[in-house]
């Protein structure tokens, strides 16, 4: 444990360094110009003192952000509207319905597609063309005509969530459920199994590692594709909307917060599918 | 001369349409075997042993000749579990235990539970490896994975054992050790086996019949009926007789070369 916390606490250092450095860079004109129309001349000190304070800096330092998250998570009522809790909330309902109805629709799909060679061939380069058109694009027209049928709020952003996270389930599964190889495909028909049985006792326990990784892509995907579904829906709730209304506003500080709640939220949900997937691996192993 | 016919070929032909044009696997082979007969299939690669005992095991079809198992046609004998398959790889699931991985055929094909255990224990016992059922796969060397599949294809009672170069990937010192255990269990449980193998040793101190095989097209250049007693100690392969017969299929094999 201890010899892979170096080596991130080391990168994370350096990284803290350089975006410090950057935010003296960046937001020093700013400081320079005030300087002048006070007619002052600026110490390095005082030089640093401002660019690491200003209310809307280019590039706000890492504390800025810091202590603004602090503030808008744990010191706001969690139904205020500025509160990243409240919004963090309305993205991760989003993400996780979408992720939910990608992952179901990502299976079936990848059992259709493993199971009949027509749909293998009529349907796999769809899915592939799915994912060349870029979502900024799309999604805009996916919330136009679902609330042209009355459907507005969760369930676009669910949708263009589930857009972005069926591929890679799709894609891992054909893959999990194909990785037997011929000998134990024979190896079940010489017991005149069905394929039912041969998914069910040897395709599926053989995907659950590719599952996994699936859901792990799948699930970053997700939050992705609610963020997204909330930028040009007018959204005025979210993480999504959050950073879009900071843009209007120059809120550079409170866009970097929304950027690292979001980051924050993948994060845990990616470490929480891996903490899932260390303990299916032990239990198959042991208690099968 | 009157034990009931088990497998009987007459004049199959098996044929692949490969990329490169149809390749001739099997090629008019007729061939009869024996209830309780011990049979080897030996041959350089592409001569159509594996194809042969796939076509019997309804693993491949064949596009003309008859074939019978049990009297039936493979797949009907298949669907009434007339054989074990044991393949070249053990094949046993990583996830299962050894118990769980023997117990697989018997899930498929829907026996009681408590007949599942009894039969676990049984063939366990037949291939020596007891006090194994709830290791994993990983913690048992290459020949003890390769007995419990051994196991697994004995465990729903079937006559016929098909095996594919079963210890193929072993080294020589099990291979020998799996080999007399194989007879043991042959003596014991009178199933007829057929055996697909490259080593001549091995064929020869295995079997009771040898089929001679060779390839372009794939077919039969000899078959020996061995006359070495039941009883076969190692030591048996320096004796005159054992020799002998592992010359006359080593030239089989060269006259099936020569024919190209």
């Amino acid at each position: 444990m201890n010899k892979t916390i170096f080596p991130i606490a080391v990168i994370s250092v350096c990284i803290l360094i350089v975006w410090y450095v950057f935010s003296i860079i960046l937001n020093s004109s700013w400081a320079f110009d005030k300087a002048e129309r006070n007619k002052v001349q600026l110490t390095f000190i005082e030089l640093v003192d401002d660019t690491w304070s200003q209310k809307k800096p280019k590039l706000p330092a890492p504390h800025q952000v810091g202590q603004e998250m602090w503030k808008t998570i744990f010191y706001k009522k969690v139904t205020s509207k500025r509160s990243l809790v409240y919004h963090g909330w309305i993205t991760l309902s989003a993400t996780l319905s979408g992720f939910l109805l990608g992952t179901i629709l990502g299976i079936c799909l990848a059992l259709a597609i493993v199971h009949d060679k027509a749909t293998d061939l009529s349907v796999m380069p769809w899915i592939i063309t799915s994912q060349t058109i870029p979502i900024l694009a799309l999604a805009p027209m996916i919330i136009v005509v679902l609330s042209s049928i009355g459907f507005t709020g969760l369930m676009p952003k669910a949708v263009i969530s589930m857009y972005l996270s069926f591929f890679p389930i799709v894609v891992g599964m054909v893959k999990g459920l194909r990785s037997p190889d011929l000998l134990e495909i024979d190896q079940m028909k010489t017991w005149s199994a069905s394929r039912l049985q041969i998914l069910l006792k040897l395709r599926f326990p053989k995907s659950i590692p590719y599952l996994f990784t699936s859901l792990k892509l799948g699930m970053a995907a997700s939050l992705v594709g609610a963020i997204v579904g909330e930028l040009p829906s007018g959204a005025i709730a979210g993480l999504g909307a959050r950073m879009l209304s900071g843009s209007y506003y120059g809120q550079t500080i409170q866009i970097w917060s929304a950027l690292f709640t979001a980051a924050i939220l993948a994060a845990s949900l990616v470490g929480l599918i891996g903490a899932i997937q260390t303990l299916v691996s032990k239990r198959m192993m042991v208690s099968q | 001369m009157n034990d009931p016919k088990i497998i009987m070929a007459q004049d199959v032909n098996l044929v692949f349409e490969t990329g490169d044009g149809p390749v001739v696997a099997l090629k008019d082979v007729s061939l009869d075997i024996k209830k309780g007969e011990f049979v080897s299939f030996i041959g350089p690669s592409g001569c159509g042993k594996t194809t042969l005992l796939r076509a019997i095991a309804a693993l491949e079809k064949p596009n003309s000749g008859a074939l019978t198992v049990n009297g039936m046609s493979p797949e009907e004998a298949r669907q009434q579990r007339a054989y074990g398959y044991v393949f070249q790889a053990a094949g046993l699931y990583p996830w299962r235990s050894i118990a769980k991985n023997v117990r697989l055929p018997l899930e498929v094909m829907g026996f009681e539970k408590s007949e599942m255990a009894v039969r676990v224990k049984k063939v366990l016992d037949l291939v020596d490896l007891s006090g194994f059922e709830n290791k994993y796969p990983w913690q048992l060397s290459g020949g003890m994975q390769q007995r419990v599949s051994i196991a697994r294809a004995l465990c729903f009672d079937a006559n016929i054992l098909l095996m594919d170069e079963p210890f193929g990937a072993l080294d020589e010192i099990v291979r020998d050790y799996l080999n007399e255990q194989l007879l043991k269990l042959w003596h014991s449980t009178n199933k007829t086996i057929c055996f697909v193998t490259h080593s001549i040793p091995e064929a020869v101190y295995l079997s009771t019949k040898i089929v001679v095989m060779s390839p372009r097209p794939g077919r039969i250049i000899d078959i020996i009926e061995s006359d070495l007693p039941n009883e076969r100690p190692l030591e048996i392969r320096d004796t005159k007789k054992f020799i002998n017969i592992a010359q006359r299929v080593r030239e089989g094999l060269k006259a099936g070369h020569s024919y190209e």
